[in-house]
This record gives structure tokens, sequence and C-alpha cells, in this order.
């Protein structure tokens, strides 16, 4: 039995994941709307810049310029038979609909609520942030920051920058600077050499991409560019601007001169859009992060709504595209309608694969598990509301939070304009330390709508006053 | 694998049902007064309506009957530090109602003269002197009654900090334990409880409190006194920080929007209704948020480039006459409950606390509290329950 969706099919998310969600929907006969906040298709690896830049794809994309250019492709193929919706933030979902705003700078306008009956979600993910001394001096950027400004305007965060942290995207970005023509300070990794070594052999499964990441270390440092590993921030120097990073490793403190720092410890998913829909969770030990529970297809707990990329648990680019075409694939076969299940099957096994990979990656750029419990007292974690590690602590120590919406409740943490999705990580680690015990133990933020800042627009009657 | 659940058993004078400010101030009042005190709390105390409500520290309004505990409670915040170790960001800042139209001075002016005898300080101001004192309003407004004494604080700081008082002063706090079957004994109360962790507990007391809040109708019903109540969800939304632009709580004549500014430049507004995820939680609805947003930008032009970061809601007790339900049970001796608010309990909640241990040691309590006696709920209609709560 064939269903035809008294909604057309809402795919939140045109990155990787939800433009092969929209291209395998089109090919089977739907037309799905396509809701981004961006300006333009792409997400975030694949991101374009503003349109009227002109930039080659190989400049912009590197050694992923093939893929970018065949996912641009992809959606510009299949614009006539989608409803694309650029600008637009989803910032609820209630009751089997959508709330859309117009996400147009300052300029905003009128919320509009679009019900669904499908509702694929790929949202991608963030930086995830751990504070450190002087991280919130101006010059200190989030490793994705600094790619975005360099993909999307073309213009580096300094003219000396310092990377520092972990995961592959810190030598990709340094690269991705060093050969835009800034200067690159130093790569400096918070892994150390044996966390590499223990895991060439499981990274060895994508010899690709592990070539790729051998290839960028080796290319830095021939071309003169320091890397250590086995580092830790010590503090940011610089009055209103940053002059340079004090750093250690074995014991020793260094100094490095920079005028710009970027730094990323990994990436978390954004998963509020799941938990508005009302999905169950589950603890994700490789993430440290709750994600919506999903099968293997993308299925998630709530009936038609499906999961698909880094917004369902970090997987990196090319698994966002799979698990994208799978999740449409799941789709379809819920309407009844034919798929091509050896299609699917062979997606679910490369997504199986890839989770193996990620796997070797975890162990090759681990989690600074001392971090939370090295951090200063008086470093900032939620810098909307200017709560210092010393206050969750304090908090945590006396008895009064045991729990992560509670501590929220009595420091402020994560009541901010990032309602705790820049600082939430931080303080759940923070947390967990204090109580002696781990991140999964301490609860989950609960989601609110909005789930980003929502313009006073949104809700004016008068066309006029809003604009 | 089995797991071991513990049994732990408590004996009390006074189990109290509900952590919240009602039930943390009725703790830390009889605590005080030397009771044995049990507190005995689902959640954490203070983390539903008294931790997430508006946090309007307002007497302006209230109904007559409600003044002389309002009026009590007044003083009671007055001494809010010495009481409870925090200032719980309370601020006097004055409750300014405003009349948009001449019709609703006209109220304003009457309810003014109906309670004036209760010493609440009103002041009616209009026409040109309001404009020169309110330039930020002058235009949206006739006129307003101000209660200079009214004013606001920070729930999530101040209910807490009843229940740690408490704890403090010697009562056995127990967060994370639900109450879930309570009996009377030969002399008194059993009360069973199960912690979040699973262990069981057995509370024994000569007198038990119901502080449950919107979940006090199945306690009260357990003992043969069933009540009107129902649950709704005032809904709430709050900016970014801000330039001071009011130093005052608004509210409107009529209902609708209200609005304060807290000392870090958010601005806090409620109106309108959430709606129900389950029994114990809440969420607010898209058609109340951006209502309040549209009808917030009207009142507080101010905010018409801002953002809401965050909206909420939280669950209350309403009933029909939206008088809370304060005394003894009139079925059970040793039982006494307080809930019912209606909107209304985070300013009233302390003195509740503090007549409820009145109650306790005397029998009586200096308050009059006859009103808000149980029984006149006991031949009402029962169609009142399913009414839908009006204004806040
Ligand atoms: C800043 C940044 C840079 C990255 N750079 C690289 C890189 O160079 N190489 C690499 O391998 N990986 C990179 N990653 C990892 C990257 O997330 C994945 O590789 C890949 O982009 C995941 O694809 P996706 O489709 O799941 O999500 P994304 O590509 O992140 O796409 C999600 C899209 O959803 C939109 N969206 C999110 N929430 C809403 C909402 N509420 N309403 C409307 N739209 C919404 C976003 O604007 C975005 O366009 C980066 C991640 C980040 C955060
Ligand atoms: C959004 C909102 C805005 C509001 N704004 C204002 C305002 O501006 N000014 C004002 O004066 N009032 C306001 N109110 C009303 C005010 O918050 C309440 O009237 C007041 O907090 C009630 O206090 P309480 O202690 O009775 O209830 P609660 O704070 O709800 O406490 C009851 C407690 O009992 C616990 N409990 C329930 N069942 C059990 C059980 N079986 N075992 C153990 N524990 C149990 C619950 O977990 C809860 O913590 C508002 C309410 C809301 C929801």
């Amino acid at each position: 039995m064939t269903d035809t969706p008294v909604h057309p099919p809402i795919i939140v998310g045109a990155g990787p994941a939800g433009v092969r969600t929209a291209e395998t929907l089109v090919a089977a006969g739907l037309r799905p709307l396509v809701i981004d906040e961006a300006a333009r298709w792409g997400g975030q690896i694949y991101r374009q810049p503003p349109e009227g830049f002109h930039r080659p794809k190989r400049a912009l994309y590197g050694f992923e310029a093939g893929k970018a250019d065949a996912l641009h492709r992809a959606m510009a193929g299949i614009l006539p038979a989608v409803d694309y919706r650029p600008r637009s933030l989803v910032w609820n979902i209630e009751s089997g609909a959508l709330d859309v705003t117009p996400n147009d700078g300052l300029k905003g306008g009128r919320s509009e609520t679009v019900p669904f009956s499908h509702l694929i979600l790929a949202p991608g993910a963030t930086d995830r942030v751990l504070p450190f001394p002087g991280w919130t001096t101006p010059g200190v950027f989030t490793l994705g920051g600094s790619q975005v400004a360099l993909k999307f305007q073309g213009c580096a965060v300094g003219s000396r920058v310092l990377f520092l942290g972990t995961g592959p995207l810190l030598y990709l970005v340094a690269y991705q600077y060093a050969k835009a023509g800034a200067t690159v300070a130093g790569v400096l990794d918070t892994s150390g050499f044996a966390d590499h070594a223990r895991a060439v052999p499981g990274m060895l499964r994508d010899p690709g991409t592990f070539a790729k990441g051998v290839y960028y270390v080796g290319w830095l440092r021939a071309h003169g560019v320091p890397v250590h590993s086995g580092v830790r921030p010590v503090r940011v120097e610089g009055d209103g601007r940053v002059e340079a990073l004090v750093w250690r490793r074995n014991g020793a403190e260094q100094r490095t001169v920079c005028d710009a720092v970027a730094f990323g410890l990994g990436l978390r998913p954004e998963t509020q859009l799941a938990d508005l829909a009302g999905c169950r969770f589950r603890f994700d030990a490789m993430d440290r992060a709750w994600v919506p529970e999903r099968s293997a297809a993308g299925r998630t707990s709530v009936a038609g709504v499906y999961v698909a990329g880094d917004g369902a648990g970090i997987a990196g680019a090319d698994a966002a595209e799979m698990a994208g075409e799978r999740a449409a694939l799941a789709l379809l076969e819920d309407l009844g309608r034919p798929v091509d299940s050896a299609r699917a099957t062979l997606l679910e096994q490369k997504l199986a694969a890839s989770a193996r990979f990620r796997r070797a990656l975890t162990d090759a750029f681990p989690f600074p598990a001392d971090w939370a419990a090295s951090v200063p007292d008086d470093t900032p974690v939620c810098r909307c509301e200017e709560v210092s590690a010393g206050t969750l602590r304090k908090a945590a120590r006396d008895g009064e939070a045991a729990e992560i919406n509670r501590l929220k409740a009595l420091t402020r943490v994560g009541m901010g304009r990032c309602q705790g999705r820049m600082c939430g990580a931080a303080s759940a680690e923070l947390l967990a330390q204090a109580l002696g015990t781990g991140p999964d133990a301490v609860g989950r933020l609960r989601s609110q709508p909005p789930v980003k800042p929502l313009p006073f627009s949104a809700g004016i009657l008068d066309e006029e006053k809003a604009s | 694998m089995t797991a071991r659940f513990e049994m732990e058993r408590l004996e009390a004078d006074v189990a109290i049902v509900g952590g919240g400010i009602v039930g943390g101030s009725a703790a830390l009042f009889l605590t005080r007064m030397g009771f044995k005190v049990a507190l005995l709390e689902r959640d954490w105390c203070g983390a539903k309506a008294s931790g997430v409500n508006y946090g309007g520290v307002r007497r302006q309004g209230r109904p007559p009957e409600q003044l002389p505990l309002s009026q009590r409670s007044h003083a009671i915040w007055g001494r809010l530090p010495e009481l409870v170790g925090i200032d719980g960001e309370y601020v006097r800042s004055g409750h300014l109602k405003l009349a948009r139209n001449e019709a609703d001075l006209a109220s304003l002016v009457a309810y003014n003269k109906k309670v004036e005898t209760f010493g609440l300080g009103l002041e009616i101001i209009a026409g040109e002197a309001f404009r020169a004192r309110y330039p930020a309003l002058g235009d949206r407004a006739v006129g307003g009654s101000l209660c200079p004494e009214d004013g606001h604080a920070n729930p999530r700081l101040v209910s807490p900090a009843f229940a740690r008082a408490a704890a403090k002063a010697g009562a056995v706090v127990r967060e994370q334990t639900a109450v879930d079957h309570v009996e009377r004994t030969g002399n008194g109360f059993l009360l069973r409880c199960t912690s979040v962790g699973g262990d069981a507990l057995e509370v024994r007391s000569r007198i038990l409190l119901n502080c449950s809040g919107a979940w006090s109708g199945r306690l009260a019903e357990s003992f043969g006194e069933p009540v009107p109540l129902s649950s709704a969800h005032p809904c709430m939304a709050v900016t970014e920080p801000l330039p001071r632009f009011l130093d005052v709580n608004i509210g409107v004549e009529g209902g609708g929007v209200y609005g304060r500014q807290v000392e870090r430049g958010n601005v806090v507004v409620g109106g309108g209704r959430g709606f129900a995820l389950d029994a114990d939680r809440a969420r607010p609805a898209r058609n109340a948020v951006l209502t309040l947003m549209g009808e917030a930008v009207d009142l507080f032009p101010q905010l018409r480039h801002a953002h809401v970061i965050r909206t909420w809601t939280g669950v209350e007790g309403y009933t029909p006459d939206r008088n809370p339900i304060i005394g003894p049970s009139a079925t059970t001796p040793g039982l006494f409950h307080a809930f019912g608010f209606s909107g209304a309990g985070f300013q009233i909640g302390p003195a509740v606390g503090e007549a409820l241990a009145e109650l306790v040691r005397d029998g009586h309590s200096s308050a009059p509290l006859d009103t808000f006696s149980i029984t006149r709920f006991a031949k009402a209609d029962p169609a009142l329950s399913v009414a839908a709560p009006a204004g806040h």
C-alpha cells in the first residue's frame, strides 16, 4: 500500500545529510521542504561563500573540493523539485508542527507554523568548548568559527594564528589557514603521541582519511610550523586582544606569541530539535553527550521523525551523506513505497564501518579527561551569564546541585543567549568531576523553545511594525 | 544480579509533603518552634512552581480576603536575609498596575477604596503626572496604581533557600523522595516514600501537612475530601540583557501581559498559557509565546529589536474561586492542607508556612483563614473542576 503524505516531508538542515535526504526523496517523486538557517546550501564543511564571492572550490575545500562540488551540484540539480527555504530558523517543534522564522539578520519577520507528518532532522554540530584562562579574550575563536571565517567571508581570524585543541579538524584548519596565506604560529594538540600511535590500526580502516591527516601534519612540519602533542593550555595573555598563549608540555611552560587562537576539542551534536520533538535520548560515551536514540536506518523513538548526520551523533561528512540517504529510504519505506533494499543494507554496512573508524579517531584524539579538574576556579564557563568554574564547583560541593538542570537553576549557567549550547558540555563535565562521577550521571539539560534567540518581530502581527 | 534497596524509618512530629515555598517555609517556622520536622520532596526543593514562577512579589490586586496573610508575608519578605541567608535578588521596586483606558482607571480607583484599610499604601497616578513620572510608558496608559513597596525576586534562589534554611535549623529534608502512600495510624500518620534511586523510606508523624502544590488533590482525595483543583501553566519569556528602562514591576488592569527588568538588564514578561506534557511537566505553547511577544512589544516598544532567549512555564494548581485552600482537613485530625494558590502563591507562601506552623502549635492561626477552608467545595458543582482557569 502506498501512502501519499498529507504534508510534504520536511528536512531541517541543508548540509551533507540534508541534501542527500532531499535528493533521495526527490528521486522517489516526493517534493520535500528543505529548511536551513544558512544563506546557501552546503552545511558546515561545504559551506558556500555568499552570493557574488568567487573563490575556486579547490582553495575553499582542498582535498574535499570534489565532494563539495558534487554536493553543491546535487542540491542545485534538485532545486526545481524541492521547496527550499534558506535563511530560516526552526525555533520550535510542537504537536506535529514546526515554527519557522526568517533569519535575515536584524530584519526578522513573523513566525510561521508548518505542520509535518514526516520530519528529518539534520541540524549538524557545533564546536565543543572547554574553557581555559583567558579564553574570552578577543582574538580567541573556536576552530569551526575560524574555519567559517575563512570559508564564508574569506578572511582569517588573525595574521599569526595559533591552533589549539584536538581532533582531525585541528590539523585541517591549520593547514587551510597556512594555504590561505596566514602565518600559523603553531599547532598544539592536547592528545599525546601515544594516543595517535595506538589508534593507527583503527584509522587504517579508512586509509584515505588517514593519509590526509598524515599529509596535513607532514605539510605543516615541512613548512616550519611547530607541531606539539600532549599540550595543556595555561593562559591567554593580552589586554583587550590576544598577544600570546602560555602552554605546558611535560611540566615545562612555554609561551607562543600570536594575535589569535583557534581552539576546539571536538564537536557536539545539535539535539534540541529532537528533544522538542519528543525523541528519547541516550548517553553516547564517544560523544560524551546525550543523543537521540535511533535505529541503524535513522528512525527515532517518535514515529515519523528521523535523524541524520552529525546532529544525531558525530560521524563526519561522508557518514552524514550516507545517513541522510538511509533516513530518506526509511521514510519511503514507512510510506509504503518500494525502496532498493540492497542499497539500504549497503548504506547501513558503510555507516557501521564509519562508526568503527570514528572510534579510532576518538582514541587518537581523546577528550582531555583532566580538563575539569584543572580549570581554575576564576575561569568563566558561561559567558552570557558570567558564571565561573568555581561557582559551579561550589554549588556541587555544597550538595545543592547534583543534576545539571538544578545547577542551571541555582547558578544561571546555560540560561543566556546560547541556552547551554556552548557552555552545557563544560558544565556537565565540571559537575561530574566535582561529584566524582561521569557526565552520563548528571542528567541532561531540558530544551525549551526557542532553540536560538527569537526576535520579537516573530510575534508582531502588524507587518509594518515588524520590519 | 539483584539490586539491594535500603529501607529506612524516620519519626517526626510533623511530616510535610512538598518542598516548594509553602512546604519549605512551614518546615523552617516549625523547626524554629522546636518541632521535629521531616520535609519530603519528590523533585528538588523549590524546583516546581515555586522555582519557575514570574517572581512577582505583589500584594496589589489580590482579593481583600488574602490581604491579611499577604501583609504578614510582606513583613517576612522584609527580613529574608536573616531568615534564609540570602537576599534572593528581592527588590521593593514598586508594582505599577496600568490602566489603558478610563474604565480601567476607574476600576483601579475602586480597588484602592476597597482595600484602603489594609495599608498597602496604594497611589493612583494619572494624566500629566503619570506621563511625567513614567515617560517610558506614558502614551500606552492613561494612568496607573502604584504599590510602592511591592516588588520582585528571583524564585530560583528564594524558594530552595527556605528548605535549605529549614535543614540548617535541624529539619530532615529529603529530596528526590516521593511520598507514594499515606495512611492514618492510631495516633498519627504513616507515609511510604520511594527515592529516585529506588530506596524505600517510611515516615511516622503526628501531624501531616499537604503542601504538594498542583498535585495536592490526590492526597486530599485519599482522605475523603476531593477538591476541584485543576492545573494550568502560565507562560514566561525572557530577553537578553537590555539597557535599563524599567525600574518597576508592571501589570495591566484586566490582565494580559506583565513585565519586569532584573538587575542584569534581562526583561522577564509573562502572559498566556503553556500546555501539559504530562502531569508533572509543561511547555510554553507557540501561540501563547507569539501572542505574548506581540503584546509585550506593544506595551514596551523598547523590546522591538530585542530577542527572546528562553521561554518556560510551570505547573500550578488553580481552584474555581482562585483562592487557595489553607487550613485543617475536615475529615482527618492532624492533617492540614495548603495548596491551590491559583497563580499567586509566591508572595504569600512564606506567611502561609508561618500560619501552618501556628495551626500546628496553637490549633489556630493569628491570620484569618476561614475563607480558605476546604469545606467550601463540599457541595460545589463538580463541573467547576473542569472550568479553564482565567487570567493571572
Ligand atoms: C564550524 C564547523 C566546521 C566544520 N568543518 C569541517 C571540515 O572542514 N571537515 C570535516 O570533515 N568536518 C567538518 N565539520 C564537521 C561537520 O559537522 C560534518 O563533517 C558535516 O558538515 C556534517 O554534516 P551535517 O549535514 O550533519 O550537518 P551540517 O553540515 O552542520 O549542516 C546542518 C545545517 O543545518 C542548519 N541548521 C541547524 N539548526 C537549524 C535550525 N534550528 N533551523 C534551521 N537550520 C538549522 C545549519 O545551519 C546547517 O546548514 C565542521 C563542523 C563545524 C561545526
Ligand atoms: C509560571 C508561573 C508563574 C507564576 N508567577 C507568580 C508570581 O509572579 N507571583 C506569585 O505570587 N505567584 C506566582 N505563581 C504561583 C506560585 O509560583 C505558586 O502559587 C507557589 O509557588 C506555590 O507554592 P507551593 O509550594 O504550593 O507549590 P510547588 O512549588 O509546586 O511545590 C509543591 C511541591 O510538592 C512536590 N510534590 C508533589 N507531590 C509530591 C509527592 N507525592 N511527594 C513528594 N513531593 C511532592 C512537588 O515536587 C513540588 O516541589 C506562578 C506560578 C507559575 C507556574
